[in-house]
C-alpha cells in the first residue's frame, strides 16, 4: 500500500527510539499487571490533558496493518475523537474505523466499548491522573512506598467513610480496582458501570498517562475486581429508562436535555453500538 | 523462662555535637510498663522515638520478640516489615492527637483503619468495632461519625488510644499520653489507661515529665537527665526513696496539693 | 424529533480556518515578519527559547506569530517541535566565564574586577509610555565601544570563594552520564542537576511568585545579587570522528549567581551559599527567580526546616511546567458528559434515599 503519511515526520510521529522506549515501557507493565511505570514522555502536537498519553502510546505500537478507532465520551465524532483520528491520518498510514469489531486498536476516553472485545484487540485508555491514590495523597514519594508495601488501608478508609457520610460508596466514575490480586489501580474516569468490562476481558489494556509520565497495563483474562465492602458490594448505574434511538435496557445512556421545559432525552452513549442496533 | 518483650542495648543518639542519649539499657518484659522520666531536653522522648523505629540510633540495638517470628533487632528491618510491626503489634500514642489521628476522616474510619489496613472487608463488622472502641474509650457513641477536628482535646486523645488498641497491640509506646490537658481530663485519661493496661495486659514505655503520671501507671521508673539514665528501679521505690540528686530534686518539686 | 449532533468534523475545521483568519487579522494592515519578530519582540522570543528548551529564534519567533502572540501557546509549539529533531549528542558544559558579557552587575561590592557594566536593560528606565514610539520608534544606531573579547571578567564567587567565604559550586562526577529530564521521566528526590533542569525550563510566573514567596518569610534565605551577566557564550561539542571539541554555535545566555544565608556551626566555619539560574536571550527576572528557587530547594541539603512551598520539592518540580499545566488546566474543556451523567446517577441516587428518610421519619412521627 502506498505511504501517504505526512513525509515530514517519522511514521506515527515518534522516532523510533522513543516507540521503543514506549514499547519497553509497556512490556514491563504488562509484565506487572497495574504497576505505574515511568516513561519519558515527550510533548506531542495535542495539549497535556487531551489524550497524549494515549496517542503515545497509539504511536508506539500502531502499524500499517492496523484498523483504529478513537472514541470520547464513547462517540466517535466528539471533538476530541475526531482530533485525534485526524491526527493519526495525517502522520501515520493506517485504516481508521467506526465499527468496534472491525479495530485493531481502540484509543478511548472515558468509556468502555459496549461491544464485548476479542482476543487480539488492544484497548488504548487515555488517563489524567494515574495515581488512584492521589486526592488521598499528595506526594508520589509516599504513594510509591504504599504501592510497593501494599498499603492500601487510606482508600478503604476513604470508601469506609463515604458509606458513614452517604450511606453507600458514591464514587461513580474512576472508581478504583485492584488487578491480578496485587496493585490497585487507577481505571481512568470511566463509569462504574464499565468497570466489570475490565474484568478478563479477551483484549489487552494498556494505559498512556502523557502529562504524569506513566504507562500502566493490564494484560488478557487478568482478574479486576472492583474495591467494595462484603455487606456493601460494588454495583454499577442503572436506568430506568432506554435508549430513545435502538431500545436498548443494557448500555450506559446519555441524558440530554432537548427543549426549554428541560424535557429530557437518554442515548446510548456508544455511538457504534447504537448504530449497529438500528441495522 | 519468657523472652523480654524489648530489649535494649546502648542507645545513643546524636544531633551534630549534642548528645540526646547515651548508653541506655534495659529490658521490658510482658505485662510491664515502663516509665521514662526526666525534663524537655533530658533525651526521653529521642529514646522512644528510638525505640519506636522512628528514629535510628547511632549506636546501640532494640529488639523486639515478635509474636510469630521470633526476635528481631527492629532497625535491621525491611521498611515494609517496620511498617507493618507498627500497624499490628505496636501502638504509638502521640503526645498531639493531631499527629497520631487522620483529622479528616470520622472517628468510625479513624478506628476501623488498622482492620482494614489487615484486611477487614465488612462494613458493619467494622462499625461494630470502632463502635465497641469508643465506648471502651468513654466517648459517646453518636460521636462515630464526626470527625476528630469537632472534638475536645481530651476526645482526640481517647481516639487515638482507640486507634492504636483496635489491633490489640502487644506493646504501646506512649509520649506524655496526657500533656496539654486539663487536670481534671487528665485525671479522666489516666484512669482510662490504667484500666485499659490492666484489663488488656498491655506491655508500654511511656515517656512523662508528670512524676503524678508515672506513679500511676508505670511499674518501672527511669529518671534521665542530660541525655543519661541517673536512676532506675521499682517506680515506688525511686519515688519514695530517691538516690540520685536529680532523683531527689524533681521530687521534691512536685508541688503539694 | 431530536437529532444526535453531528459533524464534528466540519465544525472542527471551520474552527481552524476561522483561528488562522483571526491571527491574520486586518489584511489591510501588515503582515508581521519573522524578523521583526526576532529583532523588535527580543525578549518574547528569548522567554519562548528559555521554556521551549530549543535555543532557535527564527522557529521561536514562528511559534510566537502562530500563537498569536500568547507565549505560553508558542512555547508549547516549540516543544512539540522539538520533540520531533533528531540529537547526536550532548554539547561540552558551556562556560560562561568566556562570556562577552554586554551586561555584567553585581550588589554585592560597589565595584568589581572588570567593573559593573550596565548594558541594556529597563531598570534605569522611567516606566513612562513613549508616544513617540506610536507614530515612530526609528533612531539612528547609537555608537558602541568595541567588544574586547579578550578582557576577562573574573566572576565575583571566585574571589569570595578563593577566600573560603562562598562554598564552592557543586563539582560534576567526571564522565557521569547527564540525566535528560525531557527523554526521562522525574523521579523524586530529585539531585540538583535534575532540579535545575526543570526550573530551567519552569513557567517564569510560578517561579517569580515562588521566589517572591521566600522574600517574604516563606523560607527567607537572605538573598544577594552575587552576580548577573549577559551575553554571548559560545558552544562547543566533541564530534566523534574528530576527538577533539569544535565551536558549533554562539548563544546569548542570562546567568545569575546569589549569594545566600550562610551554613556552618560551631566547629565548621560559616561560608555563604549559592542559588544559580540561567537562561537564554537575556532574562534577569527569570535567572534571578530561578537562583532563589534553587536556593531554597537545597533546604533540606544544608540542614534548614523546609516548611514552606518553594522549599518543597514535590510542590514546585510537579507544577513548573506551564505546558503540563495548561494543557490540564484547560483539558476540563474537554467533553466530560459521561463522568458527570454518572455523578448525575450518584446524586440522585443519594437525594432519593434522603427523600425517603425523612419520609419515612415523618410517617413514624405522625404514628406516635
Amino acid at each position: 500500500m502506498p505511504d501517504t503519511h505526512d513525509a515530514a515526520y517519522n511514521y506515527a510521529y515518534l522516532d523510533e527510539q522513543t516507540k521503543r522506549m514506549i514499547r519497553r515501557a509497556i512490556l514491563k507493565a504488562a509484565a506487572i499487571p497495574g504497576y505505574q511505570v515511568p516513561f519519558g514522555g515527550r510533548e506531542m502536537p495535542l495539549p497535556y490533558g487531551w489524550g497524549t498519553g494515549g496517542i503515545q502510546v497509539t504511536a508506539a505500537i500502531i502499524g500499517r496493518d492496523d484498523t483504529l478507532k478513537v472514541i470520547d465520551q464513547g462517540a466517535d465524532d466528539t471533538t476530541n475523537a475526531v482530533s485525534i483520528r485526524r491526527f493519526f491520518a495525517r502522520v501515520a498510514d493506517v485504516e481508521t474505523t467506526t465499527r468496534t469489531e472491525e479495530a485493531t486498536v481502540i484509543q478511548t476516553r472515558h468509556r468502555v466499548p459496549e461491544t464485548p472485545l476479542k482476543e487480539g484487540q488492544i484497548l488504548v485508555f487515555q488517563v489524567p491522573i494515574p495515581e488512584p491514590l492521589r486526592m488521598l495523597e499528595p506526594r508520589e514519594t509516599e504513594t510509591r512506598t504504599l504501592h510497593a508495601l501494599t498499603e492500601y488501608g487510606v482508600m478503604q478508609v476513604s470508601l469506609y467513610e463515604s458509606i458513614a457520610r452517604h450511606g453507600r460508596i458514591s464514587k461513580g466514575y474512576n472508581y478504583p480496582v485492584l488487578v491480578n490480586g496485587r496493585y490497585m489501580m487507577s481505571p481512568s474516569p470511566i463509569p462504574k458501570f464499565d468497570n466489570p468490562k475490565l474484568d478478563r476481558n479477551p483484549a489487552l489494556q494498556l494505559y498512556g498517562a502523557g502529562r504524569e509520565k506513566r504507562i500502566y497495563a493490564v494484560p488478557p483474562y487478568t482478574p479486576v475486581k472492583s474495591l467494595d465492602f462484603d455487606d456493601h458490594p460494588f454495583e454499577i448505574e442503572r436506568w430506568t429508562e432506554s435508549c430513545a434511538y435502538c431500545g436498548s435496557t443494557e448500555s450506559f445512556l446519555d441524558e440530554m436535555i432537548v427543549d426549554d421545559a428541560g424535557k429530557r432525552l437518554f442515548v446510548c452513549s456508544d455511538t457504534d453500538y447504537c448504530e449497529s442496533r438500528r441495522k | 523462662m519468657t523472652a523480654p518483650l524489648l530489649s535494649a542495648r546502648g542507645i545513643t543518639k546524636r544531633f551534630g555535637n549534642r548528645i540526646a542519649c547515651q548508653g541506655v539499657r534495659f529490658d521490658l518484659w510482658p505485662g510491664e510498663v515502663l516509665g521514662v522520666v526526666g525534663e524537655s531536653g533530658s533525651g526521653k522522648t529521642t529514646l522512644l522515638n528510638c525505640l519506636a523505629g522512628r528514629l535510628e540510633p547511632d549506636e546501640g540495638t532494640v529488639e523486639y520478640e515478635t509474636a510469630a517470628m521470633g526476635t528481631v533487632d527492629i532497625h535491621r528491618l525491611s521498611e515494609a516489615r517496620r511498617r507493618l510491626l507498627a500497624r499490628t503489634e505496636w501502638g504509638f500514642v502521640n503526645q498531639d492527637a493531631r499527629e497520631g489521628l487522620r483529622m479528616g476522616v470520622s472517628a468510625g474510619a479513624n478506628i476501623g483503619e488498622r482492620l482494614m489496613a489487615i484486611g477487614a472487608r465488612h462494613y458493619g463488622n467494622i462499625r461494630q468495632s470502632a463502635t465497641d472502641w469508643l465506648e471502651r474509650v468513654e466517648i459517646d457513641l453518636d460521636r462515630l461519625d464526626d470527625k476528630p477536628t469537632t472534638y475536645s482535646g481530651g476526645m482526640r486523645q481517647r481516639l487515638q488510644i482507640a486507634r492504636n488498641l483496635v489491633s490489640e497491640p502487644r506493646l504501646v509506646f506512649m509520649d506524655e499520653p496526657t500533656g496539654g490537658l486539663d487536670v481534671s481530663v487528665q485525671a479522666r485519661l489516666l484512669d482510662l489507661l490504667r484500666g485499659l493496661v490492666d484489663r488488656f495486659h498491655l506491655s508500654a514505655v511511656l515517656v512523662t515529665h508528670d512524676l503524678g503520671v508515672a506513679r500511676l501507671l508505670t511499674h518501672r521508673l527511669m529518671v534521665m537527665q542530660g541525655g543519661q539514665v541517673v536512676e532506675e528501679g521499682l517506680t515506688d521505690q525511686v519515688l519514695d526513696d530517691p538516690h540520685h540528686a536529680y532523683t531527689q530534686m524533681l521530687v521534691a518539686s512536685i508541688l503539694p496539693v | 424529533m431530536y437529532v444526535a449532533v453531528k459533524g464534528g468534523e466540519t465544525a472542527i475545521a471551520h474552527s481552524l480556518e476561522l483561528l488562522a483568519d483571526r491571527r491574520r487579522g486586518d489584511r489591510d494592515i501588515a503582515e508581521l515578519s519573522l524578523d521583526q519578530i526576532d529583532q523588535q519582540l527580543a525578549l518574547a522570543v528569548d522567554r519562548v527559547m528559555t521554556e521551549g528548551s530549543c535555543y532557535d529564534r527564527s522557529l521561536a519567533a514562528l511559534a510566537i506569530k502562530q500563537a498569536r502572540g500568547d507565549l505560553v501557546e508558542a512555547i508549547f509549539l516549540l516543544r512539540a517541535y522539538r520533540t520531533t529533531l533528531p540529537r547526536f549528542g550532548d554539547s561540552e558544559p558551556i562556560d560562561t566565564s568566556h562570556m562577552v558579557a554586554e551586561r555584567r552587575i553585581s550588589s554585592t561590592f560597589k565595584d568589581v574586577p572588570g567593573g559593573q557594566v550596565l548594558g541594556p536593560t529597563f531598570d534605569y528606565t522611567h516606566r513612562l509610555l513613549d508616544f513617540a514610539l506610536m507614530a515612530n520608534g526609528e533612531r539612528p544606531a547609537s555608537p558602541t565601544a568595541p567588544v574586547d573579547a579578550a578582557h576577562a571578567l573574573p566572576r565575583v564567587g571566585d574571589i569570595l570563594e578563593r577566600e573560603g567565604m562562598l562554598e564552592p559550586p557543586p563539582a560534576a562526577e567526571a564522565g557521569a552520564p547527564v540525566q535528560d529530564i525531557t527523554r526521562t521521566p522525574l523521579v523524586l528526590p530529585a539531585a540538583r542537576p535534575v532540579r535545575l533542569q526543570n526550573l530551567a525550563r519552569g513557567d517564569e510566573g510560578f517561579l517569580l511568585a515562588l521566589a517572591y514567596s521566600t522574600q517574604r518569610g516563606y523560607g527567607n534565605n537572605h538573598p544577594f545579587v552575587g552576580e548577573i551577566r549577559f551575553g554571548a557564550v559560545p558552544v562547543s561539542f566533541v564530534p566523534e570522528e574528530l576527538g577533539f571539541a569544535i565551536d558549533i554555535a554562539e548563544i546569548d545566555v542570562t546567568e545569575c549567581d546569589m549569594v545566600n544565608q550562610f551554613a556552618g556551626s560551631h566547629d565548621v566555619p560559616p561560608q555563604f551559599t549559592r542559588g544559580y539560574g540561567l537562561a537564554f536571550g537575556h532574562a534577569e527576572r527569570k535567572a534571578m527567580a530561578m537562583a532563589l528557587v534553587d536556593r531554597a530547594l537545597r533546604a533540606e541539603e544544608l540542614s534548614e526546616s523546609a516548611t514552606s512551598p518553594a522549599q518543597d520539592e514535590e510542590f514546585v518540580l510537579a507544577h513548573s511546567d506551564n505546558v503540563e499545566a495548561s494543557g490540564f488546566v484547560q483539558h476540563l474543556k474537554l467533553p466530560h458528559y459521561v463522568d458527570f451523567q454518572s455523578e448525575l446517577v450518584v446524586v440522585r441516587t443519594l437525594r432519593a434515599e434522603v427523600e425517603a428518610r425523612n419520609r419515612q421519619a415523618a410517617l413514624d412521627k405522625a404514628a406516635e
